[in-house]
């Protein structure tokens, strides 16, 4: 059987990897993509925890997250698109009509 | 064998999400954001997730990203242009923010998580794991699974609305 640390790290080095990639990058498709790195990491940490405490919540959880993200990035995309058809870019440091 | 495997697959995962994130071409970040997801799928496998590993395949690879490269594709994008003094101090911000952040991470990892495994072993597992999982939500789970029906379906509404655009005769003030 596999550890409990090592997935939990595992689940650990991916999202700080999404977290970098929200930082450091200008376009939004990227950085939605980040986004969804982010929740995979989440979607490990529950089913390490899963196995380790031998109950199929966790595996549920993750269920749901993912067609709450499915959702969420059928949404985005919508957005994104949009915001492409006003202002021609989908940089987001471009994006900032409410910047005062 | 399974922990070489989970090695594997781990390093897999690692370096296919860095690509994501360094990558110039949203179109190659995108495909390398499916070889992770794949891999990912691989790790719950060998974590007795096979219904989460096959759903991860299908949902994520294949229905997400399609989505995404549609959209890509769709928006026609150049190449990221990123040079520049402004960009490059954001970008090393960035990457020691996630540094710290992963430092706090491996802080934490060192205490006592798991209170233990709450039963013997998985509940029961005749038929599989989709069956499983199925008996699970049919019955202790079933009104939230029933409320994410609605969830999509607010969600494909409003991707419809949103992506159809203004129709050209509303904007003439008609």
């Amino acid at each position: 059987m596999i550890p409990l640390g090592w997935t939990l790290a595992l689940s650990a080095i991916l999202f700080c990897i999404g977290v970098v990639g929200v930082l450091v990058r200008r376009n939004a498709l990227v950085i939605f993509m980040s986004i969804e790195l982010m929740l995979n990491a989440a979607n490990l940490a529950f089913v390490a925890f899963a196995r380790n405490m031998n109950s199929l919540d966790g595996q549920i959880f993750v269920f749901f997250v993912m067609t709450v993200a499915a959702a969420e990035v059928a949404v985005g995309l919508a957005i994104i698109v949009n915001v492409f058809r006003l202002r021609e870019t989908v940089f987001v440091d471009e994006i900032n009509l409410l910047k005062g | 064998m399974l922990p070489w495997l989970f090695l594997g697959f781990a390093a897999l995962l690692v370096a296919t999400a860095v690509m994501v994130v360094v990558h110039r071409n949203p179109v190659t970040s995108a495909l390398f954001l499916v070889l992770s997801f794949c891999s990912l799928a691989g790790i719950y496998l060998l974590l007795q997730a096979e219904f989460l590993g096959m759903v991860q395949v299908i949902v994520y690879a294949g229905a997400i990203m399609v989505l995404f490269l549609f959209v890509i594709m769709y928006l026609n994008l150049q190449h990221d242009v990123e040079t520049g003094a402004q960009i490059a101090v954001r970008r090393g911000i960035g990457w020691m923010v996630g540094a710290l952040l992963l430092l706090f991470g491996f802080l934490l990892a060192n205490r006592g998580w798991a209170p233990g495994p709450v039963a013997a072993q998985l509940p029961a597992q005749d038929g599989g794991n989709a069956a499983a999982i199925g008996r699970v939500l049919y019955s202790r789970f079933l009104f939230p699974f029933e409320i994410t029906s609605i969830l999509l379906l607010v969600a494909m509404v409003g991707a419809i609305v949103l992506a159809k655009g203004r129709p050209a005769s509303e904007s003439e003030g008609a």
